[in-house]
């Protein structure tokens, strides 16, 4: 069953007096049913506080927190009906593996025919049915992380948290769960509110990103309005791998054929009113050209196989290109740097406040 | 590894151990040896020399009819006096304890560092201190000379070690496991019963060997809160190696003494393989 959650106004002040510290400082975000939300940012965000709180196991300082449109402040993380899984998978060490998924059932006197039935149709979901008799001690990690998954389906909850669940995998094994997470959601439904660090989890997970930095939330939306419309020069930089390109500079005619001139480069773009702006460019919207005017040297070239990643220094510091896979490039290498209209990012100088007015021209 | 080559630093080494085990074996040594012989291989042999026989006389005597004064029913009635105290106050010191440290380091509230400070002076205050004290309690509870002050007493006097035992060890449980538990719907004793204590075996063996040694071997509380007839068999070999007799019978007092050691050694022999295991286990892998 998928529930509805509404954060309204949620504050969380730790200490008091002059020692106090506001991680949470009013968040309100609305999640719709089945949903799919990530919360993310630097460590020290706040992220972790606000899933604690909506699970129950910490309590807002101010604020309002409904779960299916019912008021859970005060009320203890059981009758919250959710289930989370945690980083370090907080499995109990002294259970089986099926004593662990059938843990919450059995807290709620659900009769042992129903539970061992329970626990074998989620054990067979997850794939993990040979490895019911043993302790969490005696599994991989990986293993480790389907039964902490096991242990939160189990109970069909109204809401899913995950709290940097793959953080402790290997790269391979992380991407792969990272499909079994995507999978379970798709096939349970419940709507599931996700907290990371890793923008790539949370670009390929969430039907909703929350992108958060001290203790405020600064742009919700989904991926693709993330990645393409980042609010402020925060989100763009956060958002996206290898980092969105900044170059600041004067506009010197603004309008549909404007000019953008900057240390060692001038680039005849629409342009925002300025005279001083940022000009946010992803590196696969800058194009290598040999002859153009803005100028650079390679100072480092990663081929990844599927692109080669080309970093530049040039006056206004250094520059990454997206460049196909096949580009032949030496390091120390002069060349220059073209980019189009479309896909510029315009943001304030001072404020790093994205121009929103400029969104027109570039759509693709 | 591969032999080493003989050298005078591992001869020192080797001597130097032996040496120690000697020095601790000997009295045992001397104290078995005694204890089987009679009066007349007393008198007339050597320290060190072994009994002619193997002859538990002085056993019997020691345990059921050795006197006291003019009691004369052994080490028996102080023995199971000792049984009656220590057993309960472990048992009771110990669960004590372990829910103490399930608080201080689980379900921590305002002040509990602060409490955790003072229990910690219980630790190391000096018993002698509160022989007065106490005893005025125990007579305001109507607990003076019996098994049950006594009782009450040790659980009060260990109960600070208990605590930090079982406190520090909690802390190495991560607040997640916690947190799952109280999730999943667990409440305050649940989470104690179903999580908490199977995963307390080695710490638990470690206070269990540690309050069974300090409450059986406890003289001072035995001495200063017990009747006539709750005597813990320390306070009882002590009085019966002191009567006066004529003739001192080495015998029976070694074999009183080695009953009334007998125990502990019993229980470390049993749960010992735990103890060095509970004092290293650190965190909890899961």
């Amino acid at each position: 069953m998928a529930a509805s959650l509404h954060i309204a106004g949620i504050r969380k002040v730790f200490g008091k007096g002059d020692k106090a510290v506001e991680v949470l400082k009013r968040i309100d975000i609305d999640v719709a049913p089945g949903e799919f939300l990530i919360l993310v940012g630097p460590s020290g965000c706040g992220k972790s506080t606000l899933l604690n709180i909506i699970a129950g196991l910490e309590e807002p300082s101010e604020g309002e927190l409904l779960i299916a449109g019912k008021n859970v402040i005060g009320m203890a993380p059981a009758q919250r009906d959710i289930a989370m899984v945690f980083q370090s998978y907080a499995l109990y060490p002294t259970m089986t593996v099926a004593d662990n998924i059938g843990f919450a059932l059995e807290m709620r006197k659900v009769p042992l025919e129903v539970r061992r039935k329970r626990i074998q149709e989620v054990a067979a979901m997850l794939q993990i049915e040979h490895l019911l008799d043993r302790r969490p001690a005696q599994l991989s990690g990986g293993q480790r992380q389907r039964v902490a998954m096991g242990r939160a389906l189990a109970r069909d909850p109204q809401l899913f948290l995950f709290d940097e669940p793959l953080s402790n995998l290997d790269a391979k094994l992380r991407v792969e769960m990272r499909a079994e997470i995507k999978r379970l959601h798709h096939v349970s439904g419940i709507t599931t509110v996700y907290v990371t660090h890793d923008q790539i989890e949370a670009m390929t997970l969430g039907s909703r990103i929350a992108v958060m930095k001290d203790g405020i939330l600064q742009q919700i939306g989904t991926p693709d309005e993330i990645y393409r419309r980042p609010v402020n020069t925060y989100v763009a930089g956060f958002i996206g791998s290898p980092t969105m390109n900044f170059i600041d500079g004067k506009v010197e005619v603004a309008g549909d054929h404007g000019r953008f001139v900057f240390d060692g480069g001038v680039l005849d773009l629409p342009c925002p009113e300025g005279p001083r702006v940022t000009l946010g460019q992803r590196p696969e919207h800058i194009h290598l050209s040999d002859d153009a005017p803005w100028r650079g040297e390679v100072v480092l070239v990663e081929p990844t196989g599927a692109d080669t990643y080309v970093v530049l220094k040039t006056a206004v510091g250094l520059i990454t290109v997206r460049a196909p896979a096949n580009t032949r490039i030496e390091i120390g290498a002069h060349t220059g740097m073209t980019v189009s209209g479309r896909h510029n990012n315009w943001f304030d100088h001072s404020t790093g406040v994205r121009l929103a007015h400029m969104d027109a021209h570039h759509e693709p | 590894m591969t032999a080493k080559p003989f050298s005078f630093g591992r001869l020192f080494v080797y001597g130097l151990l032996l040496f120690a085990a000697f020095f601790f074996l000997a009295p045992l040594y001397v104290m078995i040896v005694t204890s089987l012989k009679d009066a007349e291989q007393l008198r007339s042999g050597n320290l060190l020399s072994l009994p002619a026989g193997f002859n538990l006389e002085s056993w019997t005597l020691a345990w059921s009819s050795a006197c006291t004064g003019v009691d004369c029913r052994g080490l028996k009635p102080y023995f199971m006096n000792s049984v009656f105290m220590a057993v309960p106050a472990v048992l009771i010191s110990t669960a004590w304890g372990a829910v103490n440290g399930y608080v201080l380091s689980m379900w921590r509230f305002r002040g509990s560092e602060v409490l955790f400070g003072f229990l910690l002076f219980g630790v190391f205050m000096p018993f002698q201190v509160v022989l007065l004290p106490m005893s005025q309690v125990l007579g305001f509870l109507g607990l003076s000379s019996s098994i049950a002050g006594l009782i009450l007493v040790h659980c009060l006097a260990g109960m600070a070690g208990t605590t930090l035992f079982f406190r520090n060890y909690y802390k190495a449980i991560p607040r997640e496991l916690v947190n799952a538990a109280r999730i999943d719907g667990a409440g305050f004793w649940r989470i104690f019963w179903r999580i908490v204590v199977p995963m307390s075996t080695p710490i638990m063996m470690v206070t269990l060997i540690w309050q069974f040694t300090n409450i059986w071997n406890d003289f001072l509380f035995g001495v200063a809160f017990s009747g006539a007839d709750s005597k813990p068999v320390t306070v009882g070999l002590n009085n019966m190696a002191n009567t006066t007799s004529s003739v001192k019978s080495y015998n029976v007092d070694m074999a009183a003494a080695i009953i009334a050691g007998l125990p502990t050694m019993l229980v470390y022999v049993l749960a010992g393989q735990y103890f060095v295991k509970g004092l290293t286990a650190g965190a909890v892998k899961g």
